[in-house]
Parts: structure tokens; sequence; C-alpha cells
């Protein structure tokens, strides 16, 4: 129970902290809006949906990269870390409580984003919903893990990405396979084993992350 | 509570701090003296738990709970208000009668009336008042000072002074300081680094 009200009043935090600068959630919505009505424009007619399926993920992944690079930059700018650090709490309620928070926001750009896509693309069904649910906690919980890695580092803004990508890839190719497939069943299992097998890792080891 | 022997910082080739012996016995006030870069900064972060040493032993015996840090920067959020800041870290340290011992340290250092402000429109001596009030909120075992009196204007020092006296026995307090003077009278352990 106090590990879960620690979760709660760091999330809160988190969102209270957005509410009030507006730096992170803007930005996603914009870029992930401007990316659809640019390919809106630029893909052919006709485009198949498998094409349009992949713009989505690409979309999802870049928006998040987005809201990712910007998890840590309150506490890194008053070194706040270092105080949340010292707390008694379990470190690893930070990460939880910052990947719920990420989550948030990327839900929050999502649900403006795909209606737009469904009315640029393709359709959406219940199976690429579920897909990106399941993927956004993926990409959360492996993105804040990695943001409070590079956080620490000088080349925080070109490090995320690179370390982020590679792992990001098994959820492209999950995602992607549910928006197409008729069963998508076995994708979705996919993406449901690998929220499972790193947010385990993460909740593990945040600890060695922050240490020093 | 606090024991040292060769106690070693490196950064990369940098060496920061060596061979530091140090005792701090319960209930101590030791006052950290040095120039700039003689590595009192590293000290108190090794004490406070925030840095593991390169070389040497240290042995700090209190819980993370029982550690009070105040660190150069404030540790707390420019867009939260000082009653949030301090609710948030009331939380993280489960501190019993939260409200009231939050209202209590506003009222103490001169903020009370500005506690629903965010800190970004504070002056730098304000935030600092409301570091040490964060610092203050758990009733720490071990305050780890980083050069408190920084930013304070003359009733904001005064302010300290009193509670660094009142402090005095009933904790123990590892301060690092470039005016030992003002903390002499009740320094009971000093170390000087070269």
């Amino acid at each position: 129970m106090t590990y879960l009200a620690d979760v709660r009043a760091l999330a809160r935090k988190d969102l209270l902290l957005e509410l009030r600068a507006r730096d992170t959630l803007p930005a996603m919505l914009l870029f992930v809006v401007a990316t659809f009505v640019v390919f809106h424009f630029s893909l052919p007619a006709h485009s198949s949906q498998l094409a349009a399926s992949g713009l989505l993920w690409v979309a999802i992944v870049f928006t998040a990269l987005l809201g990712l690079g910007r998890a840590f930059v309150p506490e890194r700018e008053q070194r706040v870390l270092d105080g949340l650090v010292l707390a008694p709490c379990d470190r690893s309620a930070i990460w939880l409580a910052k990947a719920i928070a990420t989550f948030a926001f990327l839900a929050a750009a999502e649900l403006v984003a795909l209606p737009v896509f469904a009315l640029f693309f393709h359709g959406l069904d219940g199976a690429t919903v579920a897909a990106v649910v399941l993927a956004d906690v993926g990409i959360c919980a492996v993105g804040t893990f990695l943001g409070a890695m590079a956080v620490a580092t000088r080349a925080r803004d070109l490090l995320l990405p690179l370390l982020f990508l590679p792992l990001a890839i098994p959820i492209v190719v999950g995602g992607v396979g549910a928006s197409v497939v008729d069963s998508p069943g076995r994708y979705l299992a996919f993406l449901v084993l690998y929220d499972l097998l790193f947010g385990v890792l993460c909740w593990a080891s945040f600890d060695y992350v922050v240490a020093e | 509570m606090i024991r040292a022997r060769k106690l070693g910082k490196r950064f990369g080739d940098k060496r920061v701090l060596r061979g530091v012996d140090l005792d701090i016995e319960d209930g101590a006030f030791a006052v950290v003296t040095g120039p700039n870069g003689s590595g009192k900064t590293t000290l108190l972060r090794l004490c406070a738990g925030l840095m593991l040493p390169s070389e040497g032993e240290l042995d700090v015996d209190v819980t993370r709970a029982a550690v009070g840090f105040l660190a150069h920067e404030p540790l707390v959020y420019r867009e939260l208000t000082a009653l949030e800041n301090l609710e948030l870290y009331g939380r993280l340290y489960h501190v019993l009668e939260r409200r009231e011992r939050t209202g209590m340290l506003l009222e103490r250092f001169g903020l009370w009336d500005v506690r629903h402000d965010r800190v970004a429109s504070y002056s730098r001596g304000m935030t600092q008042r409301l570091a040490l009030c964060r610092v203050l909120l758990h009733e720490p075992q071990l305050l780890v000072l980083d050069e408190p009196f920084t930013a304070l204007d003359a009733a904001g020092a005064e302010l300290l002074d009193a509670q660094l006296a009142e402090l005095r026995g009933a904790r123990t307090v590892l301060l690092s300081t470039h005016d030992p003077d003002r903390v002499s009278p009740l320094a009971t352990t000093r170390l000087a680094l070269a």
C-alpha cells in the first residue's frame, strides 16, 4: 500500500507539472497530427493498408520519443532526482510513476491522433486499438528506464533515440502484425509478453540506474 | 554515526577527494571547511549516500529515511508551489502529521504567505528557505548541509542560526561552509580539506 501511495504521489506530481508547464503534450499532439497530415498528401491516393499501418506505428514511436525525451527534464533542471533518490521510498516507484505519467501523455495524444489517422487513411479495428494500448505500455516502460539513463549524460538527446529505437523494433513488429492480419491474437500475445518481460526487467533494475 | 578511513573519490582520471579520515559521533556538530574544489561537496554527497566511494571505507550508521540533505540546488520543483513541494516530500518520507509540520516550517521560515506561489517566482533566498524546510520536514537524525547560508539574507541567516542552535546535540549535523566563524560556537568537530 505504501508503495502504491508513493507511486501515486509521484505520478500526480508529474501530471501537475505538465498541467502547469504544458511543454510535452502539445508538442506530441502537434507532431503526430502534422505527421499524418503530411503523409496524407504525400502518399499515393490508394496506398495499401500495410503502408498506412507502418506509418501509424512509426508516428506512435516517434511521438513517444518526444515525450520520453522530456520525461526527466524537470528532475534534471533542478537536480531534483537527488531528492527523490534520497527519499526512503522504493526507487522503482520513481520509474513506475514516470512511466504512468508518460503513458497518460501518450494516450492523450493518441486520443486525438487515432481518429485523425482513421479519417485520413484506413479505419481502425479493435485489434489495432488493443495493440496501440499494449505497445504504449512497453514503450513507456522501456523508454522511461532509458530516459533515466540518458538524463545523466551530456549527449542525452542523442543517446535516448539510439538506445530506445532498437528496443522498439519488436513493438513495431507486433503492432503492425496485429493491425494487418486477420487473426491478431498471436501478435497481441507477443506485445503482452514484451510488456511483461521488459516491465519486470526495468522495475527490478531501476535502482542501479539512479544509484550514482 | 559516520566513520571514514582513507576515503577517496575519483571522477574518471580526476581525483577530487583523497585520504579523508573522519569520526562523527551521534549528536556531533561537524564543520567542514576548505577552498573551492577541495572536495567539500563530494564528501557531503558521499555521507548523504548519493555517491559511492572510489577508495577507502565509509560507514554511515543511519538509514536513508533519517538523512536530511541540503545541496547547492534546492531539490524542489520550480513549477510547483512551496506547499505542493513539501506535500510531495512529506508523502515520500511518510511524515506523520504532514500538514501541521509543513505549516509550522513554512511559518518559521517566513514562507507561509507565499505558500501557494510557484517556486519559479521565488527569489534565490526564498528558494533556499524552502530547501531548508524540505530538509527539516521529516526530522532527520543526520543533517548534511552543503553551504546552507548561501543566498540567505541577514534575517534568513539568523533564522538558520537559531534552527542550528536548536538542533545542536539533538541531531547529528555535518555542515560545509566558507564562513566557519558563523558556526564556530556550535561546532564540536572540525575538518579542513586542502
